[in-house]
């Protein structure tokens, strides 16, 4: 009994000493330090990974009082998030109908839709790959070609329509294989299990993918443009000042580097 | 409603279900009862798809039968195509994937089995397969039944594998829970919505009468 008093007593003064210490910690929070960054949640489509390290760095570099937290899925899981609140600032979709469609739902900041880039599509083969990748699509020797699902993924539409008016759908129709992803498509044909794939520019240029293999560009009158759109979805000047931002030189030219056409040009 | 991609789910869980009998029975009963002192290690890789995650595990089940592995060379010498792609590359996956559902409750209902019949067995003379046939797997029916209805379960409801290793062809690889991702993400939520109700009724359906026959079972042949 005596012994279970005395260590009640002792966790009396333990936890009083926790609680103000936690205490303390919460009220100089706000108060000790200078301000924090504002962080600025943002949901970027899976063909921006590799733009947007870089986006994210110059731009905290000329302004170091936002923060910008990247997340990258596809379009169509963020569109349905967002639908559902999802606590994003700004959405950068890999296709402007989603934004679009925000909008006409009442989501997101009115009028804040914008066109930041259109995307590019590749033939893209393996560098130790005989195959060359113009021609690719009409070797006898491919057994699968990877491309993104037309059914949602604008990179996969793109590579459909293209193969259309190439001609060589019709041929190339049963070796289909579909990635959920422009990602993923990418991935079946590195590990060699697909022969050949139609990917986007922005990743067969990527550093880590640069020297895995080889491609060809798809001329851009071959597919409809793929306009990538974006748009605010929770109204702050930290939003607007990126929005303005990537529409500016500066955003624009490390688009063009990772892969992109700009609006407008 | 996608019933192509249903029937391929059921085809391809009601296949898995009977290869994981064919290799899980004797798996299990070795790790039952052998005596190595290195089981632990086998009980511990059997396990592996349950912390595994499936993206994990499909992509390197890609790699391991894709055209550059040797196991994925010698298929295709022999039968000129690749695995990747194909229902036979998505079985591979999934009797993988599902290995421990069946493993772990056969195992588990095989040392619940009272070892001093199996002995009284082996001493009236009774051969060690002929005393598995008779005594042994009666005795573990439920063990055995539990593990086939959750290998049929697990790969019925089988995504991340399936997305990595399948292509997403239809009536090939387009499993039904990638019919209904595709159609979530097509903003058909309607359709995926159908195709959900049914595939949520056909699998109560399923573990219903499952149960309930297992019940007669227990009733015919009482455990203790």
């Amino acid at each position: 009994m005596n012994s279970r008093g005395s260590a009640a007593g002792g966790r009396g003064p333990g936890l009083c000493g926790l609680l103000s210490i936690l205490a303390s910690m919460v009220l100089c929070a706000g108060c000790a330090r200078p301000p924090a960054p504002a962080k600025l949640q943002i949901a970027a489509a899976a063909d921006l990974n590799f733009a947007m390290q870089e986006i994210a760095r110059d731009f905290h570099q000329q302004h170091p009082e936002i923060d910008l937290q990247p997340a990258f899925g596809s379009s169509g899981n963020f569109y349905a998030q967002i639908q559902n609140h999802a606590p994003f600032d700004v959405f950068l979709s890999a296709d402007v109908d989603y934004p679009r469609k925000l909008a006409a739902q009442g989501l997101g900041v009115a009028d804040s839709v914008f066109v930041y880039a259109l995307g590019r599509i590749v033939v893209w083969v393996p560098a130790q790959s005989a195959l060359d990748p113009a021609t690719a699509l009409k070797a006898a020797a491919v057994r699968h070609v990877a491309i993104a699902n037309p059914q949602h993924a604008p990179y996969g539409r793109a590579a459909e329509a293209a193969m259309r008016s190439l001609g060589v759908y019709d041929s190339v129709e049963g070796k289909l294989v579909l990635g959920e992803n422009v990602a993923q498509t990418l991935e079946f044909v590195e590990s060699g299990a697909a022969d050949v794939g139609i990917v986007a520019l922005s990743l067969a240029i990527a550093p880590p993918v640069k020297d895995r293999g080889r491609y060809w560009e798809v001329p851009l009158a071959a597919y409809p443009k793929m306009e990538q759109g974006g748009m605010i979805l929770h109204d702050s000047a930290a939003a607007r000042e990126f929005r303005s931002w990537l529409l500016a030189p500066g955003g624009r030219a490390t688009l063009q580097r990772y892969g992109f056409y700009l609006p407008g040009k | 409603m996608d019933w192509q991609a249903i029937w391929l789910s059921v085809r391809l869980a009601v296949s898995t279900t009977f290869i994981l009998l064919a290799l899980g029975l004797p798996l299990a009963y070795w790790i039952t009862f052998s005596r190595r002192r290195w089981k632990f290690l086998v009980e511990a890789v059997v396990a592996l798809p349950l912390v595994l995650p499936p993206t994990v595990l499909g992509f390197y089940v890609l790699l391991a039968i894709g055209p550059r592995s040797p196991a994925g060379a010698l298929y295709e010498r022999i039968s000129g195509s690749i695995l990747p792609f194909s229902f036979q590359g998505l079985l591979v996956a999934s009797v993988l994937y599902s290995l421990p559902f069946m493993v772990q409750p056969v195992a588990a209902g095989f040392a619940a089995v009272d070892r001093r019949l199996l002995e009284a067995s082996w001493c009236l003379g009774v051969s060690h397969l002929a005393t598995f046939r008779r005594v042994l797997a009666p005795l573990a029916m439920p063990g055995i039944a539990t593990g086939a209805i959750l290998s049929f379960a697990h790969t019925m409801g089988e995504f991340g594998v399936v997305l990595m290793v399948g292509g997403n062809i239809a009536g090939v690889t387009r499993t039904v829970s990638i019919s209904i991702y595709d159609q979530v993400q097509a903003l058909d939520y309607a359709a995926a919505g159908e195709t959900s109700l049914v595939l949520l009724g056909l699998s109560f359906t399923v573990l219903a009468l499952t149960y309930a026959l297992q019940r007669r079972i227990w009733a015919v042949w009482p455990l203790s």
